[in-house]
Parts: C-alpha cells; sequence; structure tokens
C-alpha cells in the first residue's frame, strides 16, 4: 500500500555510533580468550578491523568497497591457511570466524547487519567453550552475552537510554534464566558426536602416552592443570600407599618402553588387603585407559581389564568422566603368570647398555634366589648417590649406563627404566608401571586431586610365590619423593608447578576452596549428561525417561512457565494504580444508583452530574471528584492523598 | 486477498480484529487483540540456535547447551517482553481541526503507558494512507501522535483502522495491534480564487440604507465585539489607550454580500461551484465584508467573523452529504 520503508524494520535504520560501540565492546569480550591462542597477528588484525569500523562511524565516511574489504578477507585466510597449513578444523576454523566478525562490521550498515554481527557474536561465545569450561571463561562469557543482549536492545530503540537498555537486559535474561533451568534439565540429551570431529578437536588433552623415553614424564610433570579427582568413601590410604596404575610398558628397545597390543583377561577380584570405594572424576586426555588405585578390586561399568591389570574404557575418554570403582591396597599375592608373558618380560635389546647387564650378571651369579637379587639391586640404588631432578642431562646410545655410572641425575623414568633393565638382565621378569602417585588432599571437600605433576614410573618384578611385586626404585634411591611428594624430592632452586611450591600455603588454602567449588561445577554443570539426566529423572519419579516423555515434560513445562511470565507481566499491566482503583470503586457506587460515566466524560462533569442527581450526597461527591483531579492529574501524587481519597470512597453513602 | 475478504466482510473482520468499528473513547488494548509473530530477525536467531545446538551436542559442550538453552530463554522472554510492550496500552485519539480538501488532516493520538515501566519504539501507522510515526511512551505518561492523513474530498474523513506496532526489547518478534478510535475531520472544499460575485438585488434595494459598514473608506471607531476582525483593530489606538477598538469602513462595496448558488454558471458541476463558493467565502471574510450564503435548501444570514466562515464553509463541505 505504501512506498515507504518501515521504520521499524531494522534494514531500513542505520546503525548508530553508540549501538557500533557496544557491539564492537561485546565483541571484543567475546574474543578476548581466543587472543590467547590465536597468532598474535590475527588479533591485532581483527582489533585494526574493529578500529577501522568504528573510525569510520565517528566520522560520518562511507564504508569501504566490497572489493577492499574482500582483500582483506583474502589475506585474512591467505594467513590462516599459512599459520596451520589447512582452513578445516577446530583451531583455523575458529580464527577465521573471529576474523569475518570483524569483516562483517565492516560491512555494517543497518541494524539488520548490527543484529546479524550480535548473533555471530552469540555463537562465538560457544567456540571458547570448546576450549575450556571453566568459572572464569563461564563469567567472562556471562558479561559478554549480557553486553550483547543490551546491544541488540539498543537496536531496537536507539534513542532510548543505555542505562535502561542495560535494565532491560538484565530483565529479560532473569525472565530467560527459569526457561533455560527447565530446558537444561528436561532437554533429552543425545550423545555425540552426530558425525565426524576434525581432526585436531581434541589436542591440547595432555597426560600419560603408550609409550615412556627419557624427558617424557618429567615434561609432564611440569604441568599443573588436573588428571582426575578422586572422592573416597570413608579415609582415603595415606599418601606413599597412593599408586594410581596406568599404562604397563612392556618393551624395550634401549631408549623406548611401550605397551603390548591390548589383551584382556576376565577379571578376578583379589583377596584379602584393605579395601576402598570411590568415584573418579577422569579430566578428558584423549587415551582410552582410566586410572585406580593398585589393585583394582572391581571394573568401572562398561570399562574391560587387561592381562596386565590396566582399566580400559571402551574408547578414547574424551569428556569429562565419572565412574565409581574399588581398590584393594596390598592383598594377597596373585596366582601363576602366563611363562609366556613371564618370558616378554625377560626381553632386552641385544648389546644395550653393557655396564649395566655385566653388573646385572654378576648379581645373578653371586645370588641364590631373585628376591636376593632384588635386594641387591635396591641397595645399589640405594648408595648410588643418585639425584632426583626434573632436568636431567641429556643421555647417550646406552641410555642405561649413562645414567647409572654416569650423570646418576634423572627423574622416575630414568630409575624405573633402569631398574627393570637391571632386573631383565639378571633373570628376573620386571616391567614398568606408569601412573600417578600420591595426590592432594582437598581439606574443603575431602577429594584427592591429582595433578600431571604427579606422574609417576615404578616397577614391578615377577617372584615365584609372590607373583608380580611392586618396587618403587625412586622411592629407594630418593625416598622422599613418594612419602611426602614432588616438591620436597626436588632441590630448592628447581623450578615447580607455582602451586606445588611450599611456601604458599595461604595461597594454597585459597586454592583448596577455589578448586572445590571447581570440582562442584565439574561435577553438576558440566558433568550432566544422559546418564545423569535419566538419574534425575528417576529421583523425581519417572523411570526409564526417553526422549519422548522428557519432550512432553519439557513442553508442559515450558509452556506453563511462558504462560505464568505472560500472565505476570500482563496482570502487572492490567493493575492500575491505587488511585486509579479508589476512582474504579467510586464509579461503581454510583453506577449502581443508575448514574453511569460515559466514555466520554471526563471526572469533573462526571462528578458534578453525579451530584447533581444525588444531592444528598453532593458534598462527597464533589469533594471525590476534586481530590481523584488533584492526585491524577496534579503535579505530585501524595500518599496520603491517596489514603484520603480511598477513605472517602469507602465512606461515601449514596442514599 | 485476505484485505479484500475482509473489506466484504465487515462482521468477519470485526471479530477477527477483536472489535467493532468505531470506537468511543479511551480504548485499552486488551492482550487479545495484540498479535504476534515472529520477524525475519527471529528466524534468524531461531538459525542460530539450532546451530548452537547441533554443536552443543557433537561437541558435547555443557556450557554450549547452557547458552543454547539461555538464548531460546531469551528468545521467550523477548516473545513476552514484545507483546507486553504493546499490550494494556491506551489509545484515545484527539480533535482534528477542520482542514480544505488536498490538505493533510492532523489527527491527534494519544497512547497512555499507564504502566510504570516505559514502551519505547511504537509505530502508529495509518493503515488506509500509510502514514506513520515512530513514538516512545514514557514510564507513566502518555505521548502524543500527529497522523498527517491526506485529506482529498470534502466531507466528514474519519480516521479509520491504525496499526500500532513495536518490536522492543530484541527485534526477534513483530507485535501488533489494530484500533479504530472514533475520530473525524471535517474536510471543507478545496477553495477556487475569483472574483467575488456583484452584490445581489436585495443588497442594491437596501442602498438606500446606507452606509452599512463595509471596507474601503475609514468612518471611524467603535468599542471592539469579539465577532471582529483582527485585522480591523486599531492597534495604534490601543497602544494609546488600554482599550480595544475597531475601525470601521463605509464604502459603496459595504453592502451585505450574498453568496448565492444560483450566481454561479450551470455549466460547472457540483465541487467546481462548491469551490468556488468556498473561495468566496474565504475572500469575502479577508476583505471583512458582512455576507451571507444561499444553497439549494441552506441559507446562512449575513454575518462576519470565524464562527461564521466556519458555519459556512461547514454547510459547504458537507452540502447533500448525510
Amino acid at each position: 500500500m505504501t512506498a515507504v520503508p518501515h521504520p521499524l524494520s531494522p534494514a531500513a535504520r542505520a546503525v548508530g555510533a553508540r549501538d557500533l560501540a557496544w557491539l564492537i565492546g561485546s565483541l571484543v569480550l567475546v574474543v578476548v580468550p581466543h587472543a590467547l591462542r590465536a597468532p598474535w597477528w590475527l588479533t591485532a588484525l581483527t582489533l585494526c578491523l574493529f578500529a577501522w569500523r568504528f573510525w569510520y562511524a565517528l566520522n560520518r565516511a562511507p564504508l569501504p568497497s566490497r572489493w577492499l574489504v574482500m582483500g582483506v578477507a583474502a589475506v585474512g585466510i591467505l594467513g590462516v591457511w599459512m599459520e596451520y597449513r589447512t582452513l578445516f578444523g577446530r583451531g583455523p576454523g575458529i580464527i577465521l570466524l573471529v576474523l569475518f566478525a570483524g569483516l562483517k562490521l565492516l560491512e555494517t550498515r543497518n541494524h539488520r547487519d548490527a543484529a546479524l554481527a550480535s548473533f555471530l557474536g552469540y555463537f562465538l561465545i560457544i567456540t571458547n567453550f570448546l576450549y575450556t569450561q571453566s568459572i572464569p571463561t563461564a563469567a567472562l562469557m556471562c558479561a559478554a552475552l549480557f553486553a550483547l543482549t543490551a546491544t541488540l536492545i539498543g537496536f531496537s530503540a536507539p534513542q532510548r537510554g543505555i542505562k535502561a537498555n542495560l535494565r532491560t537486559s538484565s530483565l529479560l535474561l532473569a525472565h530467560a534464566a527459569p526457561a533455560a533451568l527447565v530446558l537444561f534439565l528436561l532437554f533429552p540429551r543425545v550423545q555425540g558426536p552426530l558425525w565426524g570431529l576434525p581432526q585436531d578437536a581434541y589436542s591440547g588433552m595432555t597426560g600419560l602416552s603408550e609409550s615412556m623415553a627419557p624427558g617424557n614424564l618429567s615434561s609432564l610433570a611440569q604441568s599443573d592443570s588436573i588428571a582426575f579427582r578422586a572422592e573416597f568413601q570413608g579415609d582415603p590410604p595415606p599418601h606413599a600407599q597412593r599408586y594410581w596404575r596406568g599404562p604397563v610398558l612392556w618393551d624395550f628397545d634401549g631408549r623406548t618402553w611401550t605397551m603390548l597390543p591390548v589383551r584382556l583377561k576376565d577379571f578376578t577380584e583379589p583377596k584379602g588387603g584393605r579395601r576402598y570405594r570411590y568415584d573418579i572424576v577422569l579430566e578428558p586426555h584423549n587415551r582410552p585407559w582410566l586410572f585406580a588405585l593398585e589393585r583394582a578390586a572391581s571394573v568401572p561399568e562398561r570399562a574391560r581389564m587387561t592381562i596386565d591389570g590396566q582399566l580400559l574404557a571402551p574408547g578414547a575418554v574424551r569428556a569429562r568422566l565419572r565412574y565409581g570403582v574399588s581398590s584393594a591396597v596390598s592383598p594377597e599375592p596373585d596366582e601363576a603368570e602366563d611363562t609366556r608373558l613371564l618370558s616378554r618380560a625377560l626381553r632386552l635389546p641385544a648389546g644395550a647398555s653393557p655396564r649395566a647387564a655385566a653388573l646385572a650378571e654378576e648379581w645373578r651369579a653371586a645370588a641364590k634366589t631373585d628376591t636376593e637379587i632384588l635386594a641387591r639391586a635396591i641397595g645399589f640404588l640405594r648408595q648410588g648417590r643418585y639425584t632426583y631432578t626434573l632436568e636431567p642431562a641429556l643421555l647417550g646410545v646406552h641410555a642405561v649406563d649413562d645414567f647409572l655410572f654416569g650423570t646418576k641425575e634423572g627423574f622416575c623414568e630414568h630409575f624405573s627404566s633402569a631398574f627393570v633393565f637391571l632386573m631383565r638382565a639378571a633373570g628376573v621378569p620386571a616391567r614398568v608401571v606408569t601412573g600417578y602417585q600420591g595426590g592432594e588432599l582437598n581439606l574443603v571437600d575431602q577429594i584427592i586431586t591429582v595433578r600431571q605433576a604427579d606422574a609417576h614410573a615404578w616397577a614391578e618384578v615377577h617372584l615365584a610365590g609372590r607373583g608380580w611385586v611392586r618396587v618403587d626404585p625412586t622411592a629407594a634411591a630418593v625416598p622422599g619423593r613418594v612419602e611426602a611428594g614432588l616438591a620436597r624430592a626436588m632441590p630448592q632452586s628447581q623450578a615447580l608447578p607455582l602451586m606445588m611450591r611450599e611456601r604458599l600455603e595461604w595461597l594454597k588454602g585459597a586454592r583448596d576452596r577455589w578448586e572445590a567449588l571447581a570440582h562442584q561445577w565439574n561435577v553438576w554443570v558440566l558433568g550432566y549428561n544422559p546418564e545423569r539426566q535419566r538419574d534425575l529423572m528417576s529421583l523425581i519419579g519417572m523411570r526409564d525417561a526417553d526422549w519422548r516423555s522428557l519432550t512432553a515434560t519439557l513442553f508442559t513445562v515450558l509452556g506453563a512457565m511462558t504462560l505464568a511470565l505472560l500472565a505476570w507481566s500482563l496482570g502487572r499491566l492490567a493493575r492500575p494504580d491505587p488511585v486509579q482503583r479508589a476512582w474504579r470503586a467510586f464509579c461503581r457506587k454510583l453506577a449502581a444508583h443508575g448514574i453511569e460515566r460515559a466514555h466520554n466524560e471526563g471526572p469533573r462533569d462526571y462528578a458534578s452530574r453525579a451530584a447533581r442527581a444525588l444531592p444528598a450526597s453532593r458534598r462527597a461527591i464533589l469533594r471525590i471528584g476534586s481530590q481523584y483531579i488533584r492526585l491524577r492529574y496534579g503535579v505530585h501524587a501524595s500518599r496520603p492523598g491517596v489514603a484520603r481519597l480511598r477513605r472517602m470512597v469507602r465512606e461515601l453513602r449514596v442514599t | 486477498m485476505i484485505g479484500a475478504l475482509l473489506a466484504r466482510r465487515p462482521r468477519l473482520a470485526n471479530w477477527i480484529y477483536g472489535f467493532t468499528p468505531p470506537e468511543r473513547g479511551v480504548v485499552v488494548l486488551v492482550h487479545r487483540r495484540v498479535y504476534i509473530v515472529p520477524a525475519r530477525l527471529g528466524w534468524m536467531f531461531g538459525a542460530t540456535l539450532l546451530l548452537l545446538l547441533v554443536g552443543s551436542i557433537n561437541y558435547a559442550i555443557a556450557l554450549g547447551f547452557a547458552l543454547t538453552f539461555l538464548l531460546a530463554g531469551l528468545g521467550l522472554a523477548g516473545m513476552v517482553h514484545t507483546a507486553r510492550n504493546l499490550a494494556r496500552i491506551a489509545v484515545s485519539a484527539g480533535r482534528a481541526e477542520p482542514v480544505f480538501a488536498g490538505e493533510a488532516a492532523q489527527f491527534r493520538i494519544y497512547l497512555d503507558g499507564r504502566t510504570a515501566h516505559d514502551r519505547p519504539a511504537i509505530l502508529v501507522r495509518h493503515v488506509g494512507s500509510g502514514v506513520q510515526m515512530v513514538v516512545d511512551v514514557p514510564a507513566a505518561g502518555a505521548a502524543e501522535v500527529v497522523l498527517a492523513v491526506p485529506a482529498p474530498r470534502r466531507g466528514w474523513l474519519p480516521l479509520g483502522r491504525v496499526m500500532l506496532e513495536t518490536r522492543f526489547p530484541l527485534g526477534l518478534f513483530r507485535a501488533w495491534s489494530y484500533i479504530e478510535p472514533d475520530a473525524r475531520c471535517l474536510v471543507y472544499p478545496r477553495p477556487e480564487r475569483t472574483a467575488l460575485p456583484p452584490q445581489s438585488a436585495e443588497a442594491e434595494a437596501g442602498g438606500a440604507r446606507s452606509p452599512t459598514p463595509g471596507n474601503d473608506d475609514f468612518a471611524g471607531l467603535r468599542g471592539y465585539q469579539p465577532a471582529d476582525s483582527p485585522r480591523h483593530v486599531a492597534w495604534k489606538a490601543v497602544a494609546r489607550s488600554d482599550e480595544l477598538l475597531t475601525k470601521q469602513f463605509t464604502g459603496e462595496a459595504a453592502a451585505e454580500l450574498w453568496l448565492d448558488w444560483r450566481l454561479l454558471p450551470t455549466s460547472d458541476n457540483l465541487e467546481q461551484r462548491l469551490s468556488i463558493l468556498a473561495g468566496w467565502v474565504l475572500a469575502a471574510e479577508r476583505n471583512g465584508m458582512r455576507y451571507g450564503l444561499r444553497l439549494p435548501g441552506v441559507e446562512i444570514a449575513p454575518g462576519r467573523g470565524d464562527g461564521h466562515s466556519g458555519a459556512a464553509l461547514q454547510a459547504l463541505a458537507l452540502y447533500k452529504i448525510s
């Protein structure tokens, strides 16, 4: 009917400098965490694009031509390609999205473009969660969400004050929160992924690997990040008994130890020993193995056990995983081992480390039993004046010889590797076990936190009649390591992860509290998965909740909530102010006597007409009329004035 | 197509729009009269949500789910707030001053928020002409909109249907409502400038009664009467004394002037004749004459002043219009 552009259509409204500033500010909040991961030039480029666009807004200059924008885009894409050698995958994909946010602003002319840029901002929020979902990130992203919402509101009402827009933004988010909670709890959860993920989706997850070479563990031990948390029912075992078993390494090539191909066995429960039951919340490490105290007395749901006593999940652990398990500390000896395996536990590469091999043969010749050889080896390490260090000197071709007789300094991987070598050379079956040792008890929530810094390697030897026996050569050489942890075992001069240093006790207390909070966050917010949803549903009486019943419940609750919100907001609108209510009561009283107010009749006219019609109450009616006019149209309505009007209306007796 | 259907079936239209026009007095938009649909941005927002949901499922991101659901809740809250921005607003129409055909009638519409919160960015659009204006209704206050609706023909111009629309706060939804206030504007015929007619026979016959007041020669001063044209007030004399005085004129043309339908050429049609008569009324008023109007079946006695010209023009405007 009309060719006039629709004034509320966002495509018809040019975006102003204020709204643009808000948009840019919120986008900066969203991309700030990416700046820590992205190549520096890309961060700089994106910020330049933002600043460029803002400069245009301040100078009211026409935006750059499409060709120029496309040129910048091409340069950016080329840069990303040169950085990553691909444009696909998580890292480059997110970097490109950040870049596009800057480019999108450069062609943002009207409110529609700007609103789409804020939607892109909403989308960029989730890309941060691909890297970390910690509480600080969540808090920062909440701030970004708030700012983006205020920005969107600004687009709808450009002339409105920013304070009012912020208020509306908080009100909207407050109204959105209950619906979000219901959706979070009831939305039918599907276990992802829906399709193949890019190759680099799980890069950056750290943990123990399938092999051990000098330097592996000591670099891992410098990481403060958490491997898993264990929540014990009752008291946990003491520090020195907390050996968390991981990959078992059998094959040695003179330098690197590697695992056996996976072979499963039927689980048999160990007898005797002290039992511990506990839950483990394992951080994703992109490998299938699970950790449990030696020796596991049960197998977690869906997990299996290998012939060398490792627990394996069905697939690589790529999301935080919670499992319950129990262990028996120092149980009775195992039954006999397969002889083929035992012979594998004796294999050594020919000609490697001849001095150590010769020493072991000496022990063999002098000793009557394997136990005696074991005692000699431990004695040798204990008296060898070995130094425990995170930064050992590099080793040559004969790594064991170099360590035992040359440098004499090493980390647990050196000690265990050399020890197993000596045992095998002396004819005692032995193998290397990697895992974690110790872990720190959080005094706030009594949860044991095991960090990558607790990574450890020890040995197991097979003794006739006693089966596999754990020997910790590091503990023999450097007793403090296992008794008190890494920090006490290190010379003071060595750089330890910040949190492992001793003197920062107050800092540790604060960290304990923080980590207790983070643990709850992990379990209740981040760990809410299909299983937990089922548990919660059965808790509220919905057994075997499938997606149909969940969806039905979801929509019922959500619909009821929307209606409640609607009723609330409309109810507030419909509720007239007290002055109006009193006036309506007055009108009703008079209408009962046949004096109805006409639609177009003002209060003065109505009151005087009523006064004429009802001379007995003339004065009261006129006073109510003038009081109402004073309150409704006067400069200010005082509280006593309102109360007086209500009283007058209440006391009006029409005769 | 629907518009045409509704135009033919007014009762259906009334049922759909939720009211029976015209509406007298103050109209409160109850929520049943507020319609709401997603705007185009709303669909794009929905698409963003879908992407976020798929991403969250695929990568199993707990906070991604939280974000997606919070945004979904935001959409729902936005819908309620958009409806609320319009619901229970009180609309009334003010008086519209008469205009001449071809001009624009200035309809005043008052939007009374009646609530503690403000109602920003409300579009008021006259459906018939497409005239529109965006207005912010302040908290616990009212806003006034003037719609300049083109008035092409003489007679009563009803305001007709007016649409109120809003997309506040998020722009994801579009809420609107129709009202049809009982407001109308009197439209005078389009005046045509032609020479005034010669004095009528009666005026000549009454020439013996002269001097009759005219406006050719200054004859003296007399006390001001409310009907006197401000043009004839002796402002210099007022400056000397505080009394309002009116200059009196005499002249040959100062006779009573009859603007008579029969003086017009019969070749002109009705509207042209009315236009000429309207032009004469204006010219006579400008010249300070006393004039009367004669239409078939209507006669307005000679007089002068704004009230008189208004009555004459109204008679012309409504001539042969029930």
